[in-house]
C-alpha cells in the first residue's frame, strides 16, 4: 500500500460536504461523527472544505473543521446559493444521512450542479436514484437474482388497496426516500391499510410507497460494506437484530457480529450484499444492506439499502475499530482502500474485514414518558431518541453493560428494584406482555426464563431467536444461583459467601456490583470490597480490528472479566472526561460538543485525555479525539474502574490529574459524588448540590438579594395549597432533581394544583411496568435514579409562575481568581413558561435594555462566587416588569454552550474546560485561547426542533416539558432575517404569501393587533376565529374569514375545542381551512386559564399538512419581522468565518 | 508452584510454562490431557470447518471469537468425515444451538469424537501470547500444571514430521461428474475444495504417496494438489512425483499443494511465526491489481528469495507473505491461501475457472504481472 504520490484525485479542489441538520429521531449525532471525520480528512487531503449545516451543536461545523462553514438552512434554495457562491468543484452528500442525499438528489434535478459544473461524488445521481426509489430498488434486485418480499407500488389510495389485494395481509406500508421509518406501519387489514397508505403517502415526497408482504418474524440482519473505485469491496460488519422484523432496526437491540448465522449463510448474504453494491453502483464508499432470513427454512430476501453511511455505520465503526465515514471519504476523492492504512493496527491496510473477539450490542433509549398518549408499542416507525452500545467478551455481559448505560433507572436485566414490577404479573400475563415488543421486553424475557418459562414458548410469541433467550437465560440462572449460595436478602450470609470462581462467573455474564449488592444484601461498596478480596477485579482489552492477530496502537478499551490488562502504561498527566452517554431529551449532543471540545483543549495543553462514554453515535466516541477512549457505561462502579486502571497505569511522572463531570450533562455530573474528592475537577460536589438543593438555593439567593419567584415545597396537596396560598396563581409545579422539565406543569386554579398532585404523586409509586420509578435515591449513592422519579425525599416544588415574563439564559466560565467571563446572554423568543430547550433564543438579546443586562452579569459574577464556580456556569433568569429574577443555576455546561460560541466566536467549552485543571482565564487570554466575543455585525438564533411529525396524537403545544429533540441556527444581519432563517432550518419555512390563519387566547388578542396588522402589511390575508376576528376588526384590521368558533360553546376560549366536531353557527371549520392549502401560517397560542387540549387539533392539523404553526405571540412578532425582512433583502448565505473575522479556531489533526 | 485444578475445571500451559484457566469440555482421551501445536483462528463464524478441516490434525485451535457453537453443527458444513484438530480451546462454548440447518451441538459433537475441549479461556491473552511468543506446543486438561507442562513440552511439533500420511485417503475414489477429468492428491483434502472440483470435472481423489506413473495412467486433464496439514519439507515423495507431473498436464495446488509445487519448481519452505489462520486476509492479485479477502489456514510459506523463474501472482497485503504462484512454462499455478472458502469469503472462486481454462487450453496460467 502507501503507494508514493498522491493517490488523491488532482481535478478537484473544493469539495462542499452536506451535514445533516438538526437531531432528530432517526438521524441523530452520527452523521456529525461521519461529517466530522470528513471535514478531517478532506482537509488533510488538501481540499478546501464547504461545509453545509443547520445544526450548531455540531463538531463538524466548528469553523476549523471547514474553509468555509454555512451554518444555513438545509434547503434546496440555500444549498444553491451557497454553490453559486462557493463554486465548488464536488459535492459529498453521503455523509449527512437522508437530508443530504434528497437536497443533493434535488439540486441535481434543479439542475444546480449541471449549471456550476459541480460532480455529485461518493454517489451518483442514478444510483442513489436506484437505492432510494423503492419500485427501481426492487427491479434491480429481482434482476441480480436477489429475493425482495411481494409488494408493489401505489401513488394513491386505490392503487394501494389493488396492490393490498394482490400481495394480501399482512402488509407493511414504505413510502420512498424517508428517513427512520417515518409513515411506515404494518396493516392487518383493509381499514388499517388505507389509513397506514394516506399516511405514507403524504409522507413519501414523491407521493410513493411500497405495500409489501409484511415478514414480521423473520431474523433481521445488517451488513456494513464499502467498495472502491476498483471495485474491492469488503464488510466492514455483520449486525443481527434481537428484535425480529417488525420492529425497525433504530428500535432494536442489535448485536454485532452476527451470532445465529452459520459460515455457509454469513457468506451467502456477503455475496448476495456485494452483487447489490456493485447493481446499484455505488462506486466509493460504504452502504447499508438489510437482510431477513425466514428461521424456519433459511430463505433470504433484501429489505433495503442505504447507499450512504448511516447510524449503522456509525454502530459498525465503533463496533469494530474500521473508520468507515472516514475512510469512505478518502475513497470518494479517488482512493482505493488498499492505498490506506488501518489506523488501529498502524501497519495493515484498510482493505480488510475487521474481525472481533467481543461481542458488541446496542440498545435504543425512549423518550415515551415525554409523550404521554402515546402508546409504547415499538413497530416499524422508529421512535427512540438515543442508544447506548456495550462491549463485553459475551453476549450477557454487553447486553448487561448496555442496559445500564441507558441511564433509565435500570442496572441490567435484573437484581434492581425495577424487577418488581413483574412479581405480581402471573405467567401468562407476563408472557401476553413479553409477546408484544415495547422497551421493557428484555426484562420481561429475563423474568419470564428465571419463573422456567420455556425457550420455546417465548420464542414462539415474541420470535427473539432461542439463542438469544439462551443467553438472557444464563443470567436468569447465574442469578438464582448466586442467592442460593449466598442465602439472599438480609437474612443471607451476604457477599462473604462468595468465593473466586463465583464472582468471576457473575462479573462475567455482566452483573454490577449494585445489581449483587441488590441480590446478596450489603452495599455496593461491601460486595465491590469482597469481590476485590476474592482477587476478581475488571480487565480492559482492547478493541484492534483484527482479534489480536495484529498488534494495536490505537487505545481503545473495554472492560470485561479476564486475566490480562491491556492498558499501557502513561508517563504524562491524563484527564478523565466523562461523557454524557445515550441521546435523550435534554441531554444530546450539545454536552457531546462540550466534551469533544474539553479534548482538543486539553491536548493541546499537554494532557492527555480520557474519554468515557458509551453513546456510538458521537465524535467523543471516535478513538481519534482523545488519545485514550474507554467505551464503558456511566456508573459509579465502571467509572471508578477506569480511573484505577489509569491510575495503575501511571509510571514516572504520569499521573491522573482528574476527572470533568461538568460537561457531559447530568449523566457525569450526578456521578461526582462516587469518584474520589481529589479526582473531581472544576466546581465542588458540595457546590453542585448546593446549586440543586431548593433550601440551601434559595438561601443563598436571599443572601445575595437576588430575588426569585415566590415558592416552596410540598409532599401532598395540603402543603401545596398552603404554599399556594402565599404565592398565588399561577404556578410552576415540578419534581426536583429532573432534566428537561419532566413533569413540570403551570397550574392557574387549585383544581389544576389536584391534578397535578395527583398525577405526580402517581408518577412514583404507579410507574409504568418495567421500569423502576421507585428505587429510593439512597439505594444507589450518586444516583439520581430514573429523571422524574420522585418519592417522599423528592418533595415537589411549587413556584408561582411568571406570567409574560421575558426568560434568559446566561453562560459564563469562572476562575479559581474570581473572575468570571460572560460567554453570552441570551433572550428567549417564547416567553417563560416554554422550556428553554424547546423555546428559541437570541443573541445579543433584541429587546433587553442595557441597564437590564448589567444587572443579569452582575447577579451571574455573584452567584458564581458565591458558588465558587470553577468552570462553566448556566443561570436562566427570567425578567418581568424590568424586575430581574433568578430561575435556577447549574454550575456545569448547558445546553447553549455550542450556540453561544458558533454565534460569538468563543471557544466557551475549551476555556471551561482549561479552567477545570487550573488555568486561569488571564492565562488563556495570554495565550490567545479566550478572545473577546464578535458581536453587533449579526444576531444569532437558535431554533428547537420537535419530534411531533413522529407522534401523530401528541399536542404540538409547547410547555415547561423540554420536548424537543434538537436543534438549528440562524445567522444573520436582523433579527427577522435570523429568525426566518431558523424557522426555515428547523422545517418551517416562513410564507412569503397566502393567508395566515390566527386564534388567539384572550390575553393575546390586543397584542396580536399589531402583528396582524403586520401582516397584512405585508400582503398576506387573515383568517381568524370569531372572538379574535372581532378585536381585529375593531382595531380596523381586515379579517378575509371568519373561522367557526367551535371551543366557545364549551370553554368560552376563542381557541376551538377538543374535538373537530361540526361549526356552530356556519362559518369555515378550521381543520377543513387549513386542509385546503389556503392558510399558510397558524398562529393559534391557547395558553391561559383554558385546558391544555384547546386548539389541539388545529395544531394536529397544520402537523398533518405540513403548515407553519407558532404557538406564542412572541413567535408570531417575530415572524412577522423575519418576513418583513425578508421581503426587503431575500437569501443570502454568509459562511460562520465571516461572521467571525478572526483567526479559525484551530483544532488538532 | 503447581495448580491442581478443581472438579469441573481444567488448565491449558504452554511449553514456556505460561497457564489458562478454563473448565473441561467435550471428550477427553485416557490420562485427561491432550496435547498439539497451539495455533488461533479468528473466524468469527466456519467453527464447524475448521474443526473437520485435516490440515489441522496435530494441531489445537484456539478461536479468538469468543461464542462459539452457536448455531450447531450441521451435515453439509463438514470439510471432511471428522474433526481433525487435537482439541479446541474457547472462551464460551455455546450450550444451546440455534439454526434451522443445524441437527447437533457442538458439544455433544466433540463428545461424540472423542474430541477434548476447554471453555472459559482468556482466549484474547492467549492470542497476544501466541502472536509474541510463536506457535509453540500446548497442552491441556483437568490435571495437575505440571503434568500439562511436560506434556506440551514433550509435543514434537509439526517441522518435519509428516502429518499427512494419517490423513489422506488409503485408496483412491471418484467423485464429480464434470466434463474434464482431474486427479486429486489427497493431502487431507477438504471437501468443500472437491465440491469445487466435482462441478468441472470426473475426479480421482488419489492418496498422497501415489507415484506420478499412476496419477498419468489415469490419463487427466489436470492434476490437483491439496491442502493437507504440517510442513512440505517433509514430503518428499509427493514433491517427488510433482515434478514429474510438471509439463505434462495442467496442475493447480492449493495451501499444502501449493507449497509441494513451490518446492517442485525448486523454492523453499519456511515456518511463519504464529502462522496465517482466519478469514479476513486481503491478498493482492498481481494482474489486476484488485484485493480479495481470503480464507487463510497455513503455518509455512514460499520463501520469496527462492522462487527463481517461478512468477509471483498473489501477495498478502498484512505481510507480504507469497500467496500464490504461476510457472507458465508448466502450466501449473498454485495459491497458499483458500479460494474454495470453507469457511470464508467466495472472492477467489475464480480460480477454480482459471483451473478450468488451464485444463481446456483456452489460457495459459500467465504470468505475475500478465493477465490470468
Amino acid at each position: 500500500m502507501g503507494v508514493e504520490g498522491v493517490p488523491r484525485r488532482a481535478d478537484i479542489s473544493s469539495i462542499m460536504v452536506i451535514g445533516s441538520g438538526p437531531i432528530v429521531i432517526g438521524q441523530a449525532c452520527e452523521f456529525d461523527y461521519s461529517g466530522t471525520q470528513a471535514c478531517r480528512v478532506l482537509a488533510a487531503e488538501g481540499y478546501r472544505v464547504v461545509l453545509a449545516n443547520s445544526n450548531p451543536a455540531t463538531i463538524m461545523t466548528d469553523p476549523g473543521l471547514a474553509s468555509a462553514t454555512y451554518v444555513e438552512p438545509l434547503d434546496a434554495d440555500v444549498l444553491a446559493a451557497i454553490v453559486e457562491r462557493e463554486r465548488p468543484d464536488a459535492v459529498l452528500a453521503t455523509l449527512g444521512g437522508q437530508t443530504a442525499l434528497n437536497l443533493a438528489m434535488s439540486l441535481v434535478q434543479r439542475g444546480v450542479l449541471e449549471r456550476y459544473g459541480v460532480e455529485l461524488i461518493g454517489a451518483s445521481a442514478e444510483a442513489i436514484g436506484t437505492a432510494e426509489n423503492r419500485e427501481r430498488f426492487k427491479m434491480a434486485m429481482t434482476g441480480i437474482g436477489l429475493s425482495v418480499p411481494d409488494s408493489g407500488f401505489a401513488h394513491s389510495l386505490d392503487e394501494a388497496m389493488a396492490v393490498g389485494d394482490k400481495v394480501g395481509f399482512p402488509l407493511i406500508i414504505r413510502p420512498s426516500f424517508i428517513l427512520g421509518g417515518a409513515g411506515t406501519g404494518i396493516a392487518s387489514d383493509p381499514n388499517e391499510l388505507r389509513r397506514l397508505a394516506a399516511m405514507g403517502l403524504a409522507t413519501s415526497p414523491i407521493s410513493e410507497i411500497l405495500v409489501e408482504h409484511s415478514i414480521a418474524g423473520w431474523k433481521e440482519y445488517e451488513l456494513e460494506v464499502m467498495r472502491d473505485r476498483a471495485d474491492n469491496c469488503v464488510v466492514v460488519c455483520s449486525i443481527e437484530n434481537l428484535d425480529p422484523m417488525g420492529v425497525h432496526t433504530g428500535d432494536s437491540i442489535t448485536v454485532a457480529p452476527a451470532q445465529t448465522l452459520s459460515d455457509f449463510e454469513y457468506q451467502q448474504m456477503r455475496d448476495a450484499a456485494f452483487a447489490c453494491i456493485r447493481r446499484i453502483g455505488v462506486e466509493t464508499g460504504g452502504s447499508n444492506i438489510q437482510f431477513a432470513i425466514d428461521p424456519v427454512d433459511g430463505r433470504m430476501v433484501v429489505i433495503e439499502m442505504n447507499p450512504r453511511v448511516s447510524r449503522s455505520s456509525a454502530l459498525a465503526s465503533k463496533a469494530t475499530g474500521f473508520p468507515i465515514a472516514k475512510i469512505a471519504a478518502r475513497l470518494a476523492v479517488g482512493y482505493t482502500l488498499d492505498e490506506i492504512t488501518n489506523d488501529i493496527t498502524g501497519q495493515t491496510p484498510a482493505c480488510f474485514e475487521p474481525t472481533i473477539d467481543y461481542v458488541v450490542t446496542k440498545v435504543p433509549r425512549w423518550a415515551f414518558e415525554k409523550f404521554p398518549g402515546m402508546p409504547e408499542v415499538l413497530g416499524t416507525r422508529m421512535q427512540s431518541v438515543g442508544e447506548a452500545m456495550a462491549i463485553g467478551r459475551t453476549f450477557p455481559e454487553s447486553l448487561q453493560k448496555a442496559l445500564r448505560s441507558l441511564d433509565h433507572g435500570r442496572w441490567g436485566l435484573n437484581c434492581d428494584p425495577g424487577e418488581a414490577v413483574f412479581d405480581a404479573l402471573d405467567d401468562e400475563e407476563l408472557v401476553r406482555r413479553a409477546a408484544v415488543a415495547t422497551p421493557d421486553r428484555p426484562y420481561q424475557l429475563e423474568a419470564a426464563l428465571r419463573r422456567g418459562v420455556s425457550i420455546e414458548r417465548l420464542a414462539g410469541v415474541t420470535r427473539v431467536d432461542p439463542w438469544f433467550l439462551d443467553q438472557i437465560g444464563q443470567v436468569s440462572a447465574e442469578r438464582t444461583r448466586l442467592a442460593a449460595a449466598a442465602g439472599g436478602g438480609a437474612n443471607g450470609r451476604g457477599p462473604g459467601a462468595l468465593g473466586r470462581r463465583d464472582w468471576r462467573r457473575a462479573k462475567r455474564l455482566g452483573f454490577s456490583d449494585a445489581q449483587l449488592a441488590w441480590l446478596l444484601g450489603g452495599s455496593e461498596e461491601d460486595v465491590g470490597a469482597a469481590r476485590l478480596g476474592a482477587g476478581v477485579r475488571a480487565t480492559f482489552k482492547a478493541v484492534d480490528t483484527c482479534g489480536a492477530e495484529f498488534a494495536a496502537s490505537t487505545p481503545y478499551h473495554y472492560s470485561t472479566y479476564e486475566d490480562e490488562d491491556e492498558v499501557e502504561p502513561s508517563g504524562r498527566p491524563r484527564v478523565v472526561i466523562l461523557g454524557s452517554g445515550p441521546n435523550r431529551i435534554g441531554q444530546g449532543i450539545e454536552f457531546d460538543y462540550c466534551c469533544v471540545h474539553a479534548s482538543f483543549a486539553l491536548r493541546e495543553a499537554g494532557y492527555q485525555t480520557v474519554m468515557v462514554n458509551c453513546n456510538p453515535e458521537t465524535v467523543s466516541t471516535d478513538y481519534d479525539i482523545s488519545d485514550r477512549l474507554y467505551l464503558e457505561p456511566l456508573t459509579g462502579e465502571d467509572v471508578a474502574n477506569i480511573c484505577r486502571a489509569e491510575e495503575a497505569a501511571s509510571i514516572g511522572d504520569g499521573s491522573v490529574v482528574g476527572v470533568i463531570v461538568g460537561l457531559g450533562g447530568q449523566t457525569p455530573l450526578k456521578l461526582a459524588g462516587r469518584l474520589p474528592r481529589h479526582l473531581v475537577l472544576g466546581t465542588s460536589p458540595d457546590s453542585i448540590d448546593l446549586a440543586e438543593d431548593r433550601q440551601r438555593w434559595s438561601e443563598l439567593c436571599s443572601r445575595l438579594g437576588i430575588p426569585q419567584p415566590a415558592g416552596g415545597t410540598a409532599r401532598n396537596l395540603a402543603e401545596a395549597l398552603a404554599v399556594v396560598e402565599g404565592i398565588g396563581y399561577p404556578a410552576l409545579v415540578r419534581p426536583s432533581y429532573v432534566l428537561g422539565g419532566r413533569a413540570m406543569e403551570i397550574v392557574y386554579d387549585d383544581q389544576g394544583l389536584a391534578r397535578a398532585m395527583a398525577e405526580l404523586s402517581t408518577f412514583g409509586a404507579t410507574a409504568r411496568a418495567g421500569v423502576a420509578a421507585t428505587m429510593p435515591t439512597s439505594a444507589v449513592p450518586g444516583s439520581l435514579g430514573r429523571e422524574g422519579g420522585l418519592s417522599a425525599e423528592r418533595p415537589v416544588l411549587v413556584d408561582r409562575f411568571l406570567e409574560d415574563a421575558i426568560e434568559v439564559d446566561v453562560d459564563a466560565v469562572r476562575d479559581a481568581t474570581g473572575e468570571v467571563v460572560i460567554g453570552g446572554v441570551m433572550e428567549h423568543v417564547e416567553e417563560a413558561g416554554v422550556h428553554s430547550g424547546d423555546s428559541a433564543c437570541v443573541l445579543p438579546p433584541p429587546t433587553l435594555a442595557s441597564s437590564i443586562i448589567e444587572v443579569i452579569e452582575a447577579h451571574t459574577r455573584a452567584i458564581a462566587a458565591a458558588l465558587d464556580v470553577r468552570g462553566p456556569l448556566n443561570i436562566q433568569y427570567a425578567v418581568k416588569a424590568d424586575q430581574v429574577f433568578v430561575i435556577e443555576a447549574n454550575p456545569r455546561a448547558s445546553r447553549t454552550v455550542p450556540f453561544v460560541s458558533k454565534a460569538t466566536g468563543v471557544p466557551l467549552a475549551k476555556v471551561a474546560a482549561r479552567v477545570m485543571v487550573g488555568a486561569t482565564l488571564a492565562q488563556l487570554r495570554d495565550e490567545g485561547l479566550l478572545r473577546p466575543p464578535v458581536t453587533g455585525g449579526h444576531v444569532s438564533v437558535k431554533e428547537a426542533v420537535l419530534p411531533f411529525n413522529r407522534f401523530p396524537d401528541v399536542d404540538s403545544l409547547l410547555g415547561p416539558e423540554m420536548r424537543s429533540t434538537g436543534e438549528v441556527m440562524g445567522i444573520d444581519t436582523t433579527f427577522g432575517l435570523a429568525f426566518a432563517k431558523s424557522q426555515m432550518a428547523a422545517g418551517s419555512r416562513l410564507p412569503e404569501s397566502g393567508s395566515v390563519f390566527m386564534s388567539l387566547a384572550g390575553r393575546d388578542k390586543t397584542g396580536g393587533v399589531a402583528v396582524a396588522r403586520r401582516f397584512v402589511e405585508l400582503g398576506f390575508t387573515i383568517a381568524a376565529t370569531a372572538g379574535t376576528a372581532a378585536v381585529f376588526e375593531d382595531s380596523g384590521v381586515p379579517v378575509g374569514t371568519v373561522v367557526a368558533k367551535v371551543g366557545e360553546l364549551s370553554t368560552g376560549e376563542d381557541a376551538a375545542g377538543a374535538s373537530p366536531a361540526a361549526p356552530a353557527g356556519g362559518g369555515v371549520d378550521a381543520v377543513e381551512l387549513i386542509a385546503s392549502g389556503k392558510v399558510t401560517l397558524v398562529v393559534n397560542t391557547p395558553r391561559g386559564h383554558g385546558p391544555r387540549a384547546d386548539g389541539a387539533h388545529i395544531r394536529a392539523a397544520a402537523s398533518r399538512y405540513g403548515v407553519p404553526c407558532l404557538t406564542t405571540l412572541a413567535a408570531a412578532r417575530a415572524a412577522a419581522a423575519g418576513m418583513a425582512d425578508w421581503t426587503v433583502h431575500h437569501l443570502a448565505v454568509r459562511p460562520l468565518q465571516d461572521f467571525h473575522r478572526v483567526d479559525q479556531l484551530r483544532l488538532p489533526l | 508452584m503447581s495448580r491442581d485444578p478443581a472438579s469441573g475445571d481444567a488448565l491449558l500451559v504452554l511449553a514456556d510454562a505460561t497457564v489458562f484457566e478454563g473448565e473441561a469440555v467435550g471428550a477427553y482421551p485416557a490420562g485427561g490431557l491432550v496435547t498439539g501445536e497451539l495455533v488461533f483462528n479468528t473466524v468469527m463464524s466456519g467453527y464447524q470447518e475448521v474443526i473437520t478441516d485435516p490440515s489441522y490434525a496435530g494441531q489445537i485451535v484456539a478461536f479468538t471469537y469468543p461464542h462459539i457453537g452457536n448455531y450447531g453443527v450441521a451435515p453439509a458444513d463438514g470439510e471432511s468425515s471428522r474433526p481433525h484438530c487435537r482439541g479446541i480451546v474457547v472462551r464460551d462454548l455455546v450450550a444451546r444451538r440455534s439454526n434451522w440447518r443445524s441437527v447437533e451441538d457442538l458439544g455433544t459433537y466433540l463428545a461424540r469424537h472423542g474430541v477434548p475441549g476447554i471453555t472459559g479461556v482468556d482466549t484474547r491473552r492467549l492470542t497476544r501470547h501466541v502472536r509474541e511468543a510463536g506457535s509453540m506446543g500446548a497442552a491441556f486438561g483437568p490435571v495437575p500444571e505440571a503434568a500439562l507442562l511436560a506434556a506440551a513440552r514433550a509435543e514434537p511439533g509439526t517441522d518435519g514430521r509428516d502429518l499427512v500420511a494419517g490423513v489422506t485417503t488409503t485408496a483412491p475414489y471418484r467423485c464429480g461428474q464434470g466434463p474434464f477429468k482431474v486427479v486429486a492428491y489427497d493431502f487431507g483434502v477438504k471437501w468443500s475444495m472437491l465440491s469445487h472440483l466435482a462441478s468441472l470435472a470426473t475426479v480421482d481423489v488419489v492418496p498422497a504417496s501415489t507415484p506420478a506413473d499412476e496419477v498419468l495412467a489415469r490419463q487427466p486433464d489436470g492434476v490437483f494438489l491439496s491442502n493437507g496439514p504440517g510442513d512440505p519439507a517433509a514430503l518428499g515423495y509427493a514433491v517427488d512425483a510433482i515434478s514429474a507431473l510438471l509439463g505434462k498436464v495442467a496442475v493447480f495446488g492449493i495451501c499444502m499443494g501449493h507449497q509441494l509445487l513451490a518446492t517442485a519448481l525448486g523454492a523453499s519452505t519456511f515456518k511463519l511465526a504464529f502462522g496465517h489462520h482466519g478469514g479476513n486476509h486481503p491478498v493482492r492479485r498481481l494482474a489486476t491489481g484488485t484485493v480479495e479477502i481470503t480464507s487463510h489456514n497455513h503455518s509455512y510459506a514460499v520463501a520469496e528469495d527462492s522462487l527463481g523463474g517461478t512468477a509471483i501472482s498473489h501477495v498478502d497485503l498484512n505481510d507480504g507473505v507469497v500467496e500464490g504462484i504461476r510457472a507458465p512454462g508448466q502450466r501449473a499455478f498454485g495459491v497458499q491461501y483458500h479460494p474454495e472458502a470453507g469457511p470464508g469469503p467466495h472472492d477467489a472462486w475464480y480460480l477454480f475457472e482459471e483451473f478450468r481454462a488451464l485444463m481446456a487450453g483456452t489460457a495459459d496460467v500467465g504470468g505475475g504481472g500478465g493477465r490470468a
